[in-house]
């Protein structure tokens, strides 16, 4: 009984720490993205009234839904988001899949070693580490120093400010969260699996575009999600990298509640940004079930 | 020698499948492989045995070119493997854990080196579908290998090693995964196999009765080197030294002096005060050389009388019984403490024993029934 009370306990917590942190605020700004704006602290109109439930239905109304159809801002500014992210995740695995693929080759006693320094940078701010590409990245920056004296440039090269510098941001902060799930997949593939390959005739190439590579597919899957999904939301790498030109979701969302005060529509631009990126995800995953149930 | 009993080593005109020469092999400073030499014939079930780290699956390894040699050569079909990587020669490997693509269902496994080999697709589809049909999973061939029950992840294994009928087949412990029963009857499928499609098998194992029932010769490896290369009738009861008549089955060792009696007889000085045991066999080495006599415990009999005249014999007394149902071992101490090992069949059902702990009794063997063995 006893056991029994306790097995229960272990599931039911993770729930419960999911409902109070997630669903229930998501409850709320789902509740905030139906009301209207007011004057007042918060400033959007009350809609709790226990004592009116259909009165609370009534009042609930999908006008801020319908601007953000109407604006082209918004949805000029997700698929832009969605156009970074992709581009930034692809560059990512490009870069992140070699990277894995040596530390899973190297040596075991330095295995370690090299996995600290993929996961070094996290102790420095994040926010830090985004200012200091300003330094790099700006025209009297590093790069633009560094070519000047090497007499390769006249003119310093802009590249602060504009979608390069995002795309720099992203991939060099998320590249940790490519490797990591992509050298765990290709860490624990057994080696023997190659030599098999190359007995029944395959070359190192083409040994891993036929065996590698598919094996390494839930690591990449992984690998693109964790870069992916942060990265369509991103604020903090266009705001301080990006140029006026460089629209993501996250910093249209950051200045509708702060500069323009407008919770609701706020609310409501996340509520559909929640909605793009666990539609797909959903979808994939249930295809992704069939499959191997093949 | 009869026409039909297969013994290409015997005959100097074979050409030999495999040549090894000189294979050398070494990592760092350690030592794997120390100057082996090797003939493996076409047509042999051939065995590498020996207690893990002697070097046997460096010798397979370096067969299908996973490994390079430091010195010597490796010879197939008369052509030096040194300079044909792994995917372009005419081996095949069984690994020991299988290595079945995960990812890809049996067939797609089974198909994977002929369509590497862009064989026409209706000769991979018969191919395959031979190949699953020679391993009876047929209806399995949709099936992914996790799938699939250790034996029969075994056979995939296998049917994938042979689709492209390879010359050579390498089997790395192939059955070590397998419990006992399904090991043992697989052992007869592979020789049947082997049989049936003419290979030649090259097979590695740390099983010295896997090694006997298979194989038609079985090197024995100890250390990187290659200690004894027979038929395991002429390994086992002719071994030729205290280490291969040790790795194969029980053996008593009695060590003595050995002295020449004259040119087809020699006797063992085992025991001061006791008779010299006789061996019918010609002294191999100088006079009083320091020898042992290798002695399997069936060809040894007890008995309370003391046996005829024309037996080797030595008294002792009984220190331990051991009965497996098929047999009786009986541990007899001699005079000098050395304990000898005397088994026998329980042919008739054993309703009550003749002899228990502490009698003294007669062991005794033919002259002709032990090795004297000189290292």
């Amino acid at each position: 009984m006893g056991q029994g009370l306790q097995n229960r306990i272990v599931i039911l917590l993770p729930y419960l720490w999911l409902l109070i942190l997630f669903l229930a605020p998501f409850g709320i700004v789902l509740k905030i993205s139906f009301s209207d704006t007011a004057i007042a602290i918060p400033p959007y109109t009350p809609l709790w009234d226990w004592s009116d439930i259909r009165g609370f239905f009534a009042e609930l109304d999908f006008e801020n839904y319908t601007w953000l159809l109407e604006d082209d801002l918004y949805w000029k500014s997700y698929l832009s988001s969605l156009r970074i992210a992709a581009i930034s995740t692809l560059i990512t695995l490009l870069i992140g899949y070699p990277m894995a693929y040596a530390m899973a080759k190297a040596p075991k006693n330095i295995r370690p070693t090299l996995l600290m320094l993929i996961i070094l940078p996290f102790w420095t701010s994040f926010l830090i580490r985004v200012y200091a590409w300003i330094g790099i990245l700006k025209n009297e920056g590093y790069i633009n120093i560094a070519l000047e004296w090497l007499g390769i440039i006249d003119e310093p090269i802009m590249m602060l400010n504009t979608d390069f510098a995002v795309f720099v941001g992203i991939v060099y902060s998320y590249l940790p969260f490519m490797i990591l799930p992509l050298y765990a997949t290709l860490e624990k593939m057994d080696g023997s699996l190659i030599e098999a390959a190359k007995d029944l005739g395959c070359t190192e190439v083409s040994a891993f575009w036929k065996v590698t590579l598919p094996l390494s597919m839930p690591g990449i899957i992984a690998g693109c999600f964790l870069v992916f999904i942060p990265a369509i939301g991103e604020f903090v790498i266009p705001d301080l990298l990006g140029g006026s030109d460089t629209i993501m979701i996250g910093k249209v969302l950051w200045s509708e509640f702060f500069r323009n005060r407008d919770w609701p529509v706020a609310s409501a631009v996340a509520v559909l940004l929640l909605l793009i990126l666990i539609v797909p995800i959903v979808l994939f995953q249930h295809f992704q079930q069939r499959a191997e149930q093949n | 020698m009869s026409h039909n009993v297969f013994a290409p080593w015997d005959d100097p005109n074979a050409v030999p499948l495999v040549e090894i020469r000189g294979l050398l092999k070494r990592f760092g400073d350690f030592v794997a492989l120390d100057h082996i030499d090797l003939n493996v014939y076409p047509r042999e079930f051939f065995a590498l045995l020996g207690p893990s780290g002697c070097g046997k699956t460096t010798i397979m390894r370096m067969l299908a070119g996973f490994e390079t040699p430091t010195a010597g050569t490796v010879k197939l079909e008369g052509q030096d493997l040194a300079e044909i990587p792994p995917y372009s020669r005419n081996v095949n490997m069984m690994f020991q854990s299988y290595a079945l693509f995960p990812h890809i269902s049996v067939a797609d496994n089974i198909a994977f080196g002929l369509k590497q080999d862009k064989r026409p697709k209706d000769e991979i589809a018969a191919r395959v579908e031979e190949m699953l049909s020679l391993v009876q999973l047929g209806k399995f061939a949709h099936r992914k290998p996790h799938q699939l029950s250790g034996g029969q992840r075994q056979r995939v294994a296998l049917a994938r090693a042979l689709a492209k009928k390879p010359p050579l087949l390498l089997l790395d412990e192939p059955l070590g995964a397998l419990d006992k029963k399904l090991r043992q009857e697989t052992q007869f499928e592979l020789m049947d196999i082997q049989e049936k499609l003419g290979l030649t098998f090259m097979i590695v194992t740390h099983d010295q009765e896997e090694a006997m029932t298979v194989a038609s010769r079985i090197a024995v490896m100890n250390e990187g080197k290659i200690v004894q290369v027979a038929t395991p009738n002429t390994i086992y009861e002719h071994p030729n030294s205290v280490y291969v008549a040790g790795f194969l089955g029980e053996v008593n060792l009695i060590a003595g002096k050995a002295h020449r009696l004259d040119d087809h007889h020699t006797e063992l000085h085992w025991a001061e005060g006791e008779p010299p045991l006789r061996i019918d066999h010609p002294l191999e080495g100088t006079d009083g050389v320091d020898a042992t006599l290798a002695l399997r415990p069936e060809k040894v009999s007890i008995s309370h009388e003391e046996p005829q005249a024309g037996l080797c014999r030595v008294q002792g007394t009984i220190n331990d019984i051991a009965y497996t149902g098929n047999l009786s071992i009986y541990f007899v101490k001699l005079s000098n403490g050395v304990i000898i090992k005397a088994q026998e069949a329980n042919s008739r059902r054993l309703e009550h024993r003749n002899y228990t702990w502490e009698d003294t009794v007669w062991l005794s063997w033919r002259p002709t029934a032990g090795s004297l063995l000189l290292q």
